[in-house]
């Protein structure tokens, strides 16, 4: 028998970024807010204390911050023939672990979305044709518009205190800015960061293309700042250890130095640590959720009773912990029934490496958010039809750090060890910079997310069974992208370059990290037949969960997903606000 | 809140005879909680854990420790047996209900200036807004001679006044509600004004030249806070000090030490508009001259020299650019609100370094208050840094820039180092497996 504890008004699963944000607008409601932590508490100082995070070894090698494999993982297949087996060691993607979740370990890349891709789906069928969307393709629109999302787009960066330049305000092209980005209502909080040597470099090469540099958004402050909450950040000093790591002076936004302060203040909010949540439970017609039970950090069995569940843990934990509570029908590739669990996808990266014996870069000068990028081939400027793919990416020059660990790129032919590796490090070390390309990932019907057959974590419960592989389509796209790359390397005259870009007949390889971006499995949308929540990130069968996160993705931006995460949990908060608490039911009728 | 409606339910209200008159009552309550935040009673009559009002907490002195009584409405161990008149002569006058009079760690020369409508207010505050807690406090128990209590009357016959505030009536209304909260209940001067040979502030009211001059509290300067011409507070403007109090941050520094529960327990609570009196008031008081002056040739130096890291392996230099220039940066200004501007900071230039000393070593972290709400934290570099090391890097830092403070020597950080846990030295220490 679990223990029983106080009833609450909402219970949060997770507290990282999404539901920092709700235990916000929940408390502001004037609700009980009790949120639940898998991970340990984590806090600034001292966890993310000064010295202490400059340590390649511990953090970014040893992955101190990320959940460990022992404890939970996902099992991955490529496709269904074959049986999964265990993701051992994080590689990758790296799920963070504790309060501020990946919220403390991300670069800070603040992209809006454009509106192209939230209505993908329509904008291809409208601008070329549905037919050119393969069988197997299973992309969809969010269900929700950027004009509906603009107004918590710009509060949201406010509260993380982006540095950028704007592109487009109201309808008027910025100098300096992205002239394709979607219409800001305002600009951002703060100028963009200081301008590194790579970044000049680039700009110049990118201009003399006709091309349209800009600052990347980033969430690392390029001034002292305070938020609409209150909270506050440092100058960022470009130290070099953002991704990965905890911010050791308060410069890069994450739920510790955006939003927990202000809400840990809150009488009406509390939450707990080492709590793991293994199931919302429902009540008999299975109809309404009656809280959740979690193992507490002794072992400890506990019924946490609550209205409302909201769902904002890891994006695949989301789906994951849907699937074990039995909400929504699990989706099947093979008689395509079924929704949870259905268009699961990842992200296209690839780049080009230049180095350049007379050029001296510092690498070890860097920030998450330290890039210069071009959107001129991205989703919205890309002929579809004619390229023969669906989607696009943003180029970025970055210098985000020197570690000397991992960040050693080397010429090819360069011996990979001994007296030759070590001359040709001597003699690269900081002469190199790369263009990459990060890029959409679609949606195919037989990459997904299901409770694996063989394997169980330490409760007993079925680990998470990922089901992907890499798509003509998006190896097309990535090539594309490859030749404009090398076009660019090329005219900045180095010495010599080297590319990496996934090619066709390229398997998805776990053993290398590519990005967190984890996304879909508990898709929006308008239709229950084909996504997991409304267009309210609502559960279309249990009224009072909500699921906030990239999950709710029905495919993969071109972009980081954290501001449209964001964004879309300020969007779901609004409608709970104004719509579910006065009224509690479905928000949208099936 | 909840507090007070069970107040308005319980019996001590029943007597109203109507709805309007326990209205009054819950008003004049509410005015007491404010008064309170003002004074800070809360500090001194709780000890570490315990309960609100309790006391117990030991208050140091020169003579020993003083603790502190048990104000809560407790009839057996607090003040619930007090008159308006006994609760009066206590707080203004420093005598017990008893007779016997308060040692003056109690504030009462500056509550002396109290209004008798205020009075009233912490009145029915202590008597019907508290939780009464029936735990006795530790009884002070003093060497001789001062355990001998009758002899504080003479001190009380030369070092104080008991007139309530007089308001100046050729200065403004702000002028005269930022003085009597200054030196009424907010008892700024028991630090920030310094101690004549027998213990007394020296002075109490705008027209003593030493009042707020600066004090010392332990091993933390109380700088000046003068804020007109030659005052610490000169290069402040009233938002500047406003801001300050009410978050324990603005764009020149933070809070450290004793101040920091004084921005949490007290000055936070207090209403913008009465902030900014107090800052008003204290802008128009002139200083004599002993804040530093921004001396740009000697910063651009100083800055020159870090940015080119040219510096010894050794020096304090080296020290200041592996450990703080994080945050604080090459020319010593931080980040505004944030991180502290160290270029003639007062707790960087004190006569003392023991303050400075001890945040090199535990760190500092400001207080959660409703205008600051997120803790900022600098951590510790006790784990990390040797006597030696910190006495090196605190002597840079009084030197450097426009700084203009003495050397620091490896036992005054020996010192310090002794007093503080080891457990808080430790604190921000890696933890590499």
């Amino acid at each position: 028998m679990a223990r029983q504890e106080k009833p609450v008004d909402v219970v949060l699963v997770g507290l990282g970024w999404t539901n920092s944000i709700m235990g916000m607008e929940m408390t502001e409601a004037g609700l009980d807010v009790l949120a639940l932590e898998q991970g340990k508490d984590r806090d600034t100082v001292p966890d993310f204390a000064y010295p202490k995070m400059a340590d390649e070894l511990t953090y970014g090698v040893r992955l101190k911050l990320m959940l460990p494999p022992a404890k939970s993982t996902v099992t991955v297949r490529h496709n269904i023939h074959e049986t999964a087996v265990p993701y051992r060691q994080l590689a990758s993607f790296l799920p963070g672990e504790g309060v501020g979740g990946a919220g403390t370990h991300w670069n800070g890349h603040s992209w809006r979305p454009m509106p192209e891709e939230l209505r993908l789906k329509s904008y291809v069928e409208e601008r070329f044709g549905g037919d050119i969307i393969p069988k197997d393709m299973t992309i969809q629109d969010f269900g929700v518009s950027y004009e509906e999302l603009e107004p918590h787009f710009t509060f949201f960066d406010k509260v993380m205190g982006v540095s950028g330049q704007a592109g487009n305000i109201k309808g008027q092209i910025q100098e300096g800015g992205n002239p394709f980005e979607g219409p800001r209502s305002e600009g951002y909080p703060l100028p963009p960061l200081k301008r590194t040597y790579n970044d000049d470099l680039f700009t110049k090469t990118a201009k003399a293309h006709g091309l349209h540099p800009f600052p990347l958004p980033a969430a690392n402050a390029s001034e002292a700042y305070t938020n609409p909450y209150g909270m506050q950040l440092g100058p960022c000093n470009f130290c070099g250890f953002c991704e990965r790591y905890g911010c050791v002076n308060y410069s890069k936004a994450s739920p510790q130095t955006c939003v927990l302060g202000a809400l840990k203040q809150r009488k009406n909010f509390a939450y707990r640590t080492g709590c793991e949540v293994l199931k919302v439970e429902l009540d008999s017609d299975g109809k309404k959720a009656i809280g959740v039970t979690y193992v507490d950090s002794k072992g400890e069995k506990v019924f946490q009773p609550a209205n409302m569940v909201i769902l904002g843990a890891f994006a695949y934990h989301n789906v994951r912990l849907l699937l074990l509570s039995g909400i929504g029908q699990p989706y099947d590739p093979v008689s395509n029934t079924g929704v949870v669990g259905r268009n699961y996808a990842y992200q296209m990266t690839g780049g080009t490496t230049m180095f350049f014996k007379d050029k001296e870069f510092n690498p070890f000068i860097g920030t998450g958010g330290n890039s210069t990028t071009l959107d001129d081939f991205a989703i919205n400027q890309i002929d579809f039809r004619k390229e023969g793919f669906i989607g696009g990416s943003y180029f970025s020059a970055a210098m985000t750090n020197g570690q000397p660990i991992r960040n050693m790129p080397l010429p090819s032919g360069s011996p990979s060890w001994g007296a030759g590796w070590k001359k040709a490090v001597k003699e690269n070390y900081g002469h190199s910079m790369g263009i990459h390309t990060h890029g959409s990932n679609m949606a195919y019907r037989d990459c997904y997310l299901s409770l694996d057959p063989n394997y169980t974590d330490n409760h007993g419960l079925p680990l998470l069974r990922m089901t992907f592989n890499w798509k003509d389509n998006d190896i097309r796209m990535t090539q594309f992208m490859k030749g404009k790359i090398e076009m660019l390397a090329k005219s900045m005259n180095p010495d010599s370059f080297k590319s990496s870009y996934k090619d066709f007949g390229t398997n998805y390889d776990v053993r290398h990290y590519q990005t967190t971006h984890n996304v879909g499995g508990s898709a929006m949308g308008t239709d229950p037949k084909t996504s997991v929540v409304n267009r309210y990130l609502q559960s279309w069968d249990v009224h009072n969960v909500f699921v906030v996160g990239a999950s709710v993705f029905p495919q993969n931006l071109q972009y980081n997903p954290t501001m449209l995460v964001g964004g879309l949990t300020y969007w779901a908060a609004k409608a709970i606000r104004e719509q579910y608490l006065p009224n509690p039911g479905p928000l949208v009728q099936a | 809140m909840k507090l007070l409606l069970n107040v308005l339910a319980g019996p001590a209200l029943l007597l109203a005879a109507s709805q309007a008159f326990a209205a009054d009552d819950a008003a004049l309550v509410h005015k007491g909680e404010y008064l309170s935040r003002a004074g800070d009673c809360i500090a001194c009559h709780t000890k570490e854990g315990g309960e609100a009002f309790a006391g117990g907490k030991a208050i140091a002195s020169p003579f020993g420790n003083i603790y502190s009584t048990n104000i809560t409405p407790s009839k057996t161990a607090g003040i619930g047996n007090y008159s308006y008149e006994q609760f009066e002569q206590a707080l203004r006058h420093g005598r017990r209900a008893d007779g016997a009079f308060l040692y003056p760690a109690m504030p009462y020369p500056d509550y002396a200036l109290l209004t008798d409508d205020d009075v009233k207010a912490l009145y029915a505050y202590f008597m019907h807004g508290v939780k009464a807690v029936d735990t006795k406090a530790p009884k002070t128990d003093l060497s001789f001679p001062f355990s001998q209590r009758w002899g504080i009357r003479f001190w009380n016959w030369t070092f104080t006044d008991s007139d309530s505030f007089k308001p100046d009536a050729s200065k403004s209304p702000e002028f005269n509600r930022g003085a009597y909260l200054v030196e009424g209940p907010g008892h700024c001067g028991s630090c920030h004004s310094p101690r004549g040979f027998a213990y007394q502030e020296k002075g109490y009211t705008s027209q003593d030249d030493d009042f707020l001059t600066g004090g010392d509290v332990g091993i933390w300067h109380a700088p000046s806070i003068r804020g007109g011409k030659g005052g610490g507070l000169e290069g402040w403007s009233v938002a500047d000090i406003t801001d300050y109090l009410a978050s324990g941050r603005n764009r020149h520094t933070a809070v450290v030490g004793e101040m920091t529960s004084v921005i949490e327990h007290s000055m936070s609570y207090m209403s913008k508009a009465d902030l900014t009196a107090m800052a008003t008031y204290l802008k128009a008081l002139p200083g004599q001259g002993n804040a530093i002056s921004d001396d740009k040739a000697a910063t651009d130096k100083t800055a020159k020299l870090l940015n080119s890291a040219k510096v010894g392996k050794d020096s304090g230099e080296r020290l200041y650019l592996d450990n703080c220039g994080a945050c604080h940066f090459t020319r010593g200004e931080g980040g505004a609100r944030i991180f502290p501007v160290l270029n003639g900071n007062s707790l960087v230039n004190a006569e003392d370094p023991s303050g400075l000393i001890h945040v090199i070593l535990a760190g500092s972290r400001m207080p959660s208050t409703k205008a600051g709400p997120e803790a900022v934290a600098m951590p510790g570099f006790g784990w990390r840094l040797s006597d030696e090391e910190t006495a090196k890097l605190a002597t840079f830092l009084r030197q450097a820039w426009s700084n203009k403070a003495g050397s620091v020597s490896a036992s005054d950080v020996a010192k310090v180092r002794k007093t503080i846990p080891q457990k808080v030295l430790n604190e921000s220490k890696p933890n590499v497996q």
